[in-house]
């Protein structure tokens, strides 16, 4: 099963070798890393997809929680949340085929954030449904470059994963 | 005033009790070897890096303060790693400083430059490449207590060389704040009390007991809690010396060379209450079969060490000492029952044995050490045969008085450890338990022992094989003995080049004399005992197999 765990970490140089390298050299599987600065600046946050039973998933948050550099883990699988990806496509586009990637931009509410002579770079942001969605709907066109976030995601609602405990806000 | 980063360090090392480093100097530590200098910090010079990392770890756990090493940057910490790994391993406190190539010239492949954070990050518990003098006192006191608490470990400081040049206003913290970083102590109380519960149900207890017991000084403790409930006590090898094994509750060690009645009370308990213990698959064997009736408590201060190998009912995290005396306080005097009369029964049938035909045994050997030493020496072991003879035939009843290479194995650490094990504690005898293999990998540092005369014992039981690898080819490979076949140095004059004493050992009627000479020397001394050859070492449980079905013995 897939799990998305929020990670708030020190902003210290190295502190990505150090959860990257406890994946790999522990053997678990990675399916998306994402991370960057949160709204205080000595902190980042990475979002982690990783794949594995509840035993995979207790050794995964436990280790991690070994780093010195790791301040608070989130597993919100379970809970209500929201998640997005980016991605950037980079598509075959001769004249004749324009309107119709168009149209597929504007039913994915995506955008096109660049036109060349034969190309058209499409923005569009989602869940990975969507995302893969449009990935597929664009296959034909010829897909000359693709690059995707990973994914990012927050709780819904008054859970937060903060530093202060996660706790209902009244 | 202001302090130069090297002073800064020596002033660190001093607010933080540092008695002594182990060290080996070099072109990026000049700065700090320049403040060692001046310092009244005591320096030992080893003959090699990782012998000083090895010296560190063994001080540590002959004391339970952190040691130290100190290198130069690029081979100097590479060669440390070993050492690191091996502290790592067995959860040993210990502050690692390194000489790095200065700030402007990192990453750009500069002579002696080697990434030592990087290289350590998987074998420390933590590191830091300091950038900024302004950091380094802070950074000093962080890997001191991030070394020495919770479960303890190596921390590695990579200091460039100008951040030991530039000076700074020198101000020791008294305090960290690691947002990251808050062991768990006390063990949760309702836990304790499902413990004591299912341990007053326990028709069958074992108690399984390793080094955290000994690192968090919890030898009282658990004598209170075996004594209450009755329960046998095993122990690993990290945990040896954590229950004296002259007690008649002891079962010595379990596992792959265990005794038979420890490894068959494991496999038929229907209790096993672990201590400090991790279930390396040098205790469990086969999974599946390692006490296959049992309910499982599992006290530790490392989250992580639960649940990883087995399915564990109730666990506790926390301080194990913390955690034994509140357990204690809800146990009432158990009785004897059968369980108990039936350990004494295997204790009897299958003692540790071996063949006495009259020749030189290795067994024979740990067996006088023991007896002339009364028990109270401090014994330290290479890795291989010797060591697990060591751990079988001394009879161990004080924490910190074995010290070995449990979790990585590492061969030649037993002379430097020694080495560092009769600084920390210069009233003890220490000895170190060597094969004629492991002695070589780190025979050098004779030169430092012979140099600072520090009086170690060099016990080599020397069959002129790599005996466990022999061993194994033996039983598993048909005695195609491939590359284990190894001949050693005269150690006797090779003791004597070094300036230590040399004696060689033949006859059984001759050991006794020469361990008693030995330790009347005051100097260093190797023993040579030219021991039978094929000697194995038993009881045996093969790599995978359920630990109450063993060879031998």
């Amino acid at each position: 099963m897939r799990h998305i765990l929020a990670v708030l970490v020190e902003n210290n140089p190295g502190v990505l070798t150090r959860v990257a390298g406890l994946f790999s050299r522990r053997g678990y599987n990675i399916d998306s890393l994402t991370v960057g600065r949160t709204e205080n600046q000595n902190i980042s946050r990475m979002t982690i997809v990783v794949e594995g039973d509840d035993l995979v998933l207790e050794q995964v948050t436990k280790q991690l929680h070994k780093l010195i550099d790791v301040i608070k883990i989130n597993d919100i699988t379970s809970e209500q949340y929201v998640d997005r990806e980016l991605v950037l496509v980079k598509v075959g586009a001769d004249a004749a085929v324009r309107g119709e990637i168009m149209q597929i931009v504007d039913i994915f509410r995506a955008r096109i954030v660049d036109i060349g002579q034969r190309t058209l770079i499409i923005e569009c942001t989602g869940d990975e449904g969507k995302i893969n969605a449009v990935i597929e709907s664009l296959k034909s066109f010829g897909i000359k470059e693709l690059v995707r976030t990973g994914k990012i995601a927050m709780l819904r609602g008054q859970k937060f994963t903060s530093l202060n405990e996660t706790r209902e806000d009244d | 005033m202001n302090l130069s980063g090297a002073q800064i360090i020596v002033k660190s090392l001093q607010e933080e009790g540092v008695e002594a480093i182990f060290g080996y100097p070099g072109g990026q530590v000049l700065e700090i070897y320049d403040a060692l200098y001046h310092s009244s910090l005591k320096h030992y010079l080893v003959r090699h890096e990782q012998g000083a990392a090895h010296a560190a770890d063994g001080y540590a756990r002959a004391t339970g303060k952190p040691g130290v090493c100190l290198a130069t940057s690029g081979p100097g910490a590479t060669n440390l790693v070993t050492g690191i790994a091996t502290a790592y391993m067995d959860s040993v406190p210990m502050v690692a400083l390194t000489g790095q190539v200065p700030c402007n010239l990192l990453g750009k492949d500069s002579f002696q430059e080697a990434d030592i954070t990087g290289i350590t990050l998987p074998i420390t518990k933590h590191n830091y490449l300091v950038k900024d003098v302004k950091d380094l006192a802070k950074t000093i006191k962080e890997a001191f207590h991030i070394a020495t608490t919770g479960r303890p470990g190596p921390v590695l400081i990579d200091v460039p060389k100008d951040v030991s040049v530039k000076k700074t206003k020198f101000k020791y913290p008294d305090t960290t704040c690691l947002k990251g970083y808050k062991p768990t102590l006390e063990g949760n109380k309702g836990q304790i009390g499902v413990a004591a519960k299912m341990i007053a149900e326990s028709k069958r207890p074992v108690l399984y007991v390793g080094g955290g017991v000994v690192i968090s000084g919890a030898s009282g403790e658990l004598f209170k809690l075996a004594e209450l409930t009755l329960s046998p006590v095993t122990t690993t090898l990290m945990g040896i010396g954590a229950f004296p094994e002259t007690h008649p509750l002891s079962l010595g060690m379990l596992g792959m060379h265990g005794t038979k009645a420890a490894n068959y009370a494991v496999s038929e308990c229907d209790l096993l209450i672990a201590v400090g213990a991790r279930f390396d698959d040098r205790v469990t064997g086969k999974l599946d079969e390692f006490a296959p009736s049992a309910r499982i408590v599992h006290i530790d201060v490392d989250p992580a060490e639960i649940g990883k190998n087995v399915r564990v009912d109730v666990p506790i995290v926390g301080d194990v000492k913390n955690i034994l005396v509140e357990l204690n306080s809800k146990l009432e005097q158990h009785l004897s029952t059968n369980w108990q009369d039936k350990i004494s029964e295997w204790k009897a049938k299958h003692p540790l044995k071996y063949e006495k035909n009259g020749k030189l045994k290795p067994q024979f050997i740990v067996e006088q050490i023991y007896d002339v030493t009364k028990g109270k020496a401090t014994i330290v072991t290479e890795v291989g045969q010797n060591q697990m003879w060591a751990a079988q035939y001394y009879k161990y009843t004080k924490p910190r008085s074995f010290i070995s290479s449990g979790g990585l194995g590492t061969m030649g650490y037993g002379l430097p450890a020694a080495i560092g094990a009769k600084v920390g504690c210069p009233d003890s005898i220490v000895i170190d338990i060597a094969g004629d293999g492991s002695i070589q990998m780190n025979i050098q540092e004779l030169a430092t022992a012979v140099h600072y005369n520090i009086p170690v014992i060099v016990a080599i039981l020397n069959n002129n094989f790599l005996g466990m690898v022999r061993q194994w080819q033996e039983i598993f490979y048909d005695r195609r003995y491939s590359y284990t076949d190894i001949t050693g140095p005269d150690f006797v004059k090779l003791a004597e080049a070094y300036g230590a004493m040399g004696i060689r050992v033949n006859d059984p009627k001759e050991v006794k004399p020469a361990i008693k000479k030995a330790i009347e020397a005051k100097r260093p001394v190797i023993i040579d005992f030219v021991v039978e050859r094929e000697e194995n070492v038993f009881p045996m449980v093969p790599p995978g197999g359920a630990i109450h079905k063993m060879l031998g013995g």
